[in-house]
């Protein structure tokens, strides 16, 4: 059965309607590595065996009937950010300890109408605020990838979607539903050699995602390849009646970008993103990206975005400013943990002391300070202010020609779990997020395809950022660099 | 709210009169009053989700997915909210923002359930506008015309309750009332009397009725007040304030000012100061007392809710909710007095309240306004106070009223046997007409029978007949006589003019 968990999405899809195996089969097959898996990768925190084998037996019968939506029996992971009714949703937190929503995500909801599989909940950082997927109260995720120089050191995943990109890369599921506030779907995409989209903002609903920061919250898949992100993204965006953000806007066929030539498209080399410090490989990892689309008829322009090196600080305001209010719920008052008190603030108190890890605290903390009276126009206004600079200069870029803007996606690959330095100082872990923060800002499409290995043999890879709502750019040029870089799979250890 | 406002700078735009002076110790002071309304908007779903805003549910069993704040719950705005705000805001004359921000106002507290209120702050839906407040009638039974500045009106969600005697150490919570919409409606410190404040706080209530936007029910927690108070010597710098927080009837506003101004001159006059704070008023002792000073005041952190984009509409929005809005009390008011000929002082009484307008009106069609006008305000409203009812559940109907009006006009009834007539339909009620028929209160116009008891009560009284001769007044007693002896059912005017002529006077 190990054959069945590497397909793709698009293999699977094939092979399900060839009856070439059944839901049953496919989905009993990653319940099973699931399980064999999970004691060394952690990246699931509930698995709904029966849940699955139901659904997948309801994907058959309409299979057998000739019926099924577009998804039909593919087996999915889904991050435990998003509400699944009667199952696990906890955000990663204790604060929500045994929490199991009465409701569905829309953007779940959207994926079970099309006819896929519930394999469980994913790990991630918890309230999705971390970079190396090690907030969790469920402790760290394993990354599948070691380094070639057999250390066998553990390594992070990267975050927020720690649990997504790991199950994903580790063939613990077929496709995973990730969110993105700050690079959480782009940066554990490219540490496990996966593609991780974060669509425009408003692409998809944010309707029974536990918020984290709302106007930069966006859902989006992390899959094997292109063409299975864009099966996915294809079925989680929607418009909602019960998000006012999202977009009324039609959902094209990703799928049918892919493969189309680029030639003419205009590339933008923004020549902000060469920051200090960056390691060659992944200088020359960006050079080799930039050959590969010239060699496919893109033209290469040089571009300057000015304002993004505020962009990383000016996130770390808003963020945190939002995550503050958005975390005032939970309170130990309705649902999730409640450590009593010998009053009411008391016992706020000792549930959310007990009930938030250090990371989330952290962020609670400066969010608070920076809307306090006398500190918000300092910070908070302030960081709008730069956030409006940062869309201009992307607008600017656009309005000149270009269509999309290629960079690197991570400063590095993936680093070891407990690394020191970056314990020692958060700053280093937010750091993980420069390349990726500045999209969030804009609420721009981001995607990060893997292009190569760096001396260790780790995953690296590329961002490409969109148009707002040009999403199939992103596909049609993302397909091209993994066309030419090849895909990337971890030697199995576990 | 105006605490965290930005300052403002306040124009003084009343002038100084010393029939609202407070008499203290060391001269004359003035009341300065601004107040805060939170006034609940007529929907019938809440602000930004669909679950019903209807009073007197079990404890939360109006309580949806985003009014108690789940995980991963978004607020929707409910659209008909924002009309109720424009319409208020047309009502009160006020500048109508095309452009208003919701943000949040962060805060701890367990009926509170999202640890913010969603709120307007820095751009509110509704700017500045203007009430005009009829204050009075004073004892010559005059009503002074104020006018009122308001400072803006915005949306924002109500909060749930906290129940704390059903359990020996824990509070209950009912959310029922998490999320309703309330209009929040803050004046310019314009008010200089308890008594303006009371009628300012009518006047709002009233155009809120007649607009349908409020359903105004203070016992219901429909309309609260925030008053805030602050005393100075006449004509001088404004003082430092005090805000008496939900008060909840219009006669408590009253109270509250009263001791509160009595309190600050007090403290003043002793030679202390005012410290800014936040206080509540005790109804059972007639008296405010501290709750928090300006120190102990929460830091809201109010940011753009980045849940919700901005509220926009276009002109021709406002414009259409403008043409369908209904007759406003001092519309209606001059048109009583022009077109009905009503005196000012009986068109203020009948607009001041939507309920007794409607009613008058119902009246008044197509009858004689004056006449309608007297039978409401005398014997309706007279009846209904001294029974200590209202005009809702008032036991006579307009048609009954109109009825007797007409029985008067048509001759059937005299003016004294329709007061009678008023009583009987107040206590036993029935069809007027039919009443009349039963009863045998119908007037007699028969000038034979009339003639009749006039010979006959001529005949036997011949001293008071030489008395009417010299005195052609006297003909009003044998006037008084025939209606005596037919029982009030006679047509006084044909009475009156058969006395005359058999006593040969003029009158």
């Amino acid at each position: 059965m190990t054959e069945l968990t590497k397909k793709t999405i698009a293999e699977a899809r094939a092979g399900l309607r060839g009856k070439e195996f059944s839901a049953t089969e496919l989905t009993n097959a990653y319940l099973d590595a699931i399980d064999r898996a999970n004691p060394s990768l952690n990246a699931y925190v509930a698995v709904t065996h029966d849940k699955a084998r139901a659904m997948a037996s309801a994907s058959d019968a309409k299979l057998a009937r000739g019926e099924g939506g577009v998804l039909e029996g593919i087996p999915l992971g889904i991050k435990d950010l998003f509400a699944t009714e009667g199952v696990h949703t906890q955000a990663a937190s204790h604060i929500l300890d045994k929490f199991e929503p009465r409701y569905e995500s829309t953007v779940t909801a959207n994926l079970w109408a099309d006819g896929a599989v519930m394999l469980g909940k994913l790990n991630m950082d918890e309230f999705a605020m971390g970079s190396s997927n090690e907030t969790s109260f469920y402790g760290p995720v394993v990354n599948p990838w070691r380094r070639a120089n057999g250390d066998n050191k553990q390594l992070v995943p990267g975050g927020s979607s720690g649990g997504s990109a790991a199950a994903v890369a580790g063939w613990l599921c077929a496709g995973a539903t990730a969110t993105d506030t700050g690079g959480s779907i782009r940066q554990p995409a490219a540490f496990t050699g996966t593609v991780g989209i974060k669509p425009t903002y408003g692409r998809c609903s944010r309707w029974g995602t536990v918020a984290f920061a709302s106007s930069l919250d966006q859902a989006g898949p992390i899959a094997r390849d292109v063409r299975d992100a864009a099966i996915l993204l294809k079925s989680m965006a929607s418009v909602d009646p019960k998000d006012t953000t999202s977009v009324d806007l039609p959902v094209p066929d990703y799928e049918a970008a892919i493969g189309r030539p680029i030639k003419g498209l205009k590339v933008g080399i923004p020549r902000e993103y060469r920051v200090d410090g960056m390691p060659d490989e992944i200088e020359k990892l960006w050079s080799q990206g930039i050959a590969w689309l010239r060699e496919a008829g893109a033209e290469i322009v040089d571009i300057s975005l000015p304002h993004t090196k505020y962009a990383l600080p000016a996130y770390y305001i808003v963020a945190p400013a939002e995550a503050s209010s958005n975390l005032a719920r939970y309170d130990g008052v309705r649902y999730g943990l409640r450590v009593p008190g010998k009053d009411i603030v008391d016992m706020y108190e000792k549930t959310r002391a007990e009930g938030f890890g250090r990371e989330v605290k952290r962020r609670v903390m400066i969010g608070t300070y920076v809307l306090s009276a006398g500190y918000y126009d300092a910070y908070y206004l302030k960081a709008q202010k730069v956030r409006t600079l940062i869309k201009r200069d992307f607008e600017e870029a656009y309005a000149s020609g270009i269509d999309v803007i290629l960079t690197p996606a991570t400063p590095s690959a993936a680093f070891g779990i407990a690394d020191e330095d970056m314990a020692a100082d958060p700053v280093k872990m937010y750091l993980n997020d420069i390349f990726t923060v500045t999209v969030n800002m804009a609420g721009l499409p981001g995607i990060a395809v893997p292009a190569g290995l760096d001396a260790s043999g780790l995953p690296l890879a590329l961002q490409l950022i969109g148009r707002p709502f040009e999403e199939e750019t992103l596909f049609q040029t993302a397909a091209v660099i993994e066309q030419a870089a090849g895909r990337f799979e971890p030697t199995k250890w576990w | 709210m105006s605490k965290s406002l930005p300052a403002m700078t306040i124009q003084d735009v009343r002038t100084p009169d010393p029939k609202r002076f407070i008499p203290g110790a060391t001269g004359d002071w003035e009341v300065v009053i601004g107040m805060e309304v939170h006034a609940q908007v007529s929907s019938n779903a809440k602000l930004f989700s669909g679950a019903s805003t209807g009073f007197g549910a079990e404890p939360n069993a109006h309580v949806s997915l985003v009014d108690a704040a789940m995980p991963g719950m978004l607020p929707v705005i409910n659209e008909e909210c924002v009309r109720q705000a424009i319409r208020t805001g047309l009502g009160l004359k006020a500048e109508i923002n095309r452009r208003s921000v919701f943000d949040r106002k962060n805060y701890f507290y367990p009926d509170l359930p999202q640890g913010y209120q969603i709120s307007q702050y820095k751009q509110p839906i509704v700017g500045e506008g203007k009430v005009s407040v009829s204050v009075g009638p004073d004892r010559e039974g005059r009503f002074e015309e104020i006018e009122i500045g308001i400072e803006r009106l915005h949306l924002e969600q109500d909060a749930g309750k906290s129940v704390h005697d059903q359990h020996p150490t824990m509070s209950y919570v009912d959310l029922n009332r998490s999320g309703v919409a309330l209009m929040e409606i803050v004046s310019k410190p314009d008010l200089r009397s308890s008594d303006e404040a009371k009628a300012y706080l009518t006047k709002l209530r009233t155009i809120m009725r007649y607009l349908g936007t409020c359903d105004g029910n203070m016992d219901e927690g429909s309309l609260r007040a925030d008053v805030n108070v602050s005393v100075r010597k006449p004509g001088g710098e404004f003082g430092t304030r005090c805000e008496i927080k939900n008060v909840n009837s219009i006669r408590f506003v009253g109270q509250a000012i009263e001791f509160e101004a009595r309190r600050q001159i007090g403290v003043l006059e002793d030679g202390g100061a005012i410290v800014q704070e936040t206080r509540l008023f005790d109804p059972s002792k007639g008296e405010t007392r501290s709750m928090r000073t300006k120190e102990e005041a929460h830091d809201y952190r109010y940011f753009p809710d980045p849940d919700l984009l901005p509220l926009e509409f276009d002109q021709a929005y406002v414009d259409a909710l403008g043409r369908d809005l209904p007759e406003l009390p001092d519309d209606k008011r001059g048109r009583l007095i022009d077109s009905l000929g009503l005196s000012a002082y009986d068109a203020s009484i009948l607009v001041s309240d939507k309920a007794i307008a409607d009613y008058f009106e119902k009246v008044a069609a197509g009858r004689d306004g004056k006449l309608a006008a007297n039978w409401v305000i005398n014997d309706l409203l007279g009846a209904l106070n001294k029974a200590g009812r209202d005009i809702e559940d008032a036991p006579v109907s307009p048609d009954q009223i109109g009825a007797i009006i007409d029985l008067i006009r048509e001759g059937t009834i005299s003016g004294k046997i329709a007061k009678d007539l008023f009583e009987i339909v107040w206590n036993e009620g029935g069809d007027p007409r039919e009443l009349v028929e039963s009863r045998g209160l119908k007037q007699v116009t028969d000038t034979g029978a009339i003639e009749k008891a006039v010979d006959e009560v001529i005949a036997a009284n011949p001293d008071k007949v030489e008395q009417a001769k010299a005195k052609p007044s006297m003909a009003g007693w044998f006037v008084g006589q025939v209606m005596k002896a037919t029982g009030g059912k006679a047509n006084p005017q044909a009475v009156n003019d058969l006395v005359k002529q058999k006593l040969g006077v003029e009158g």
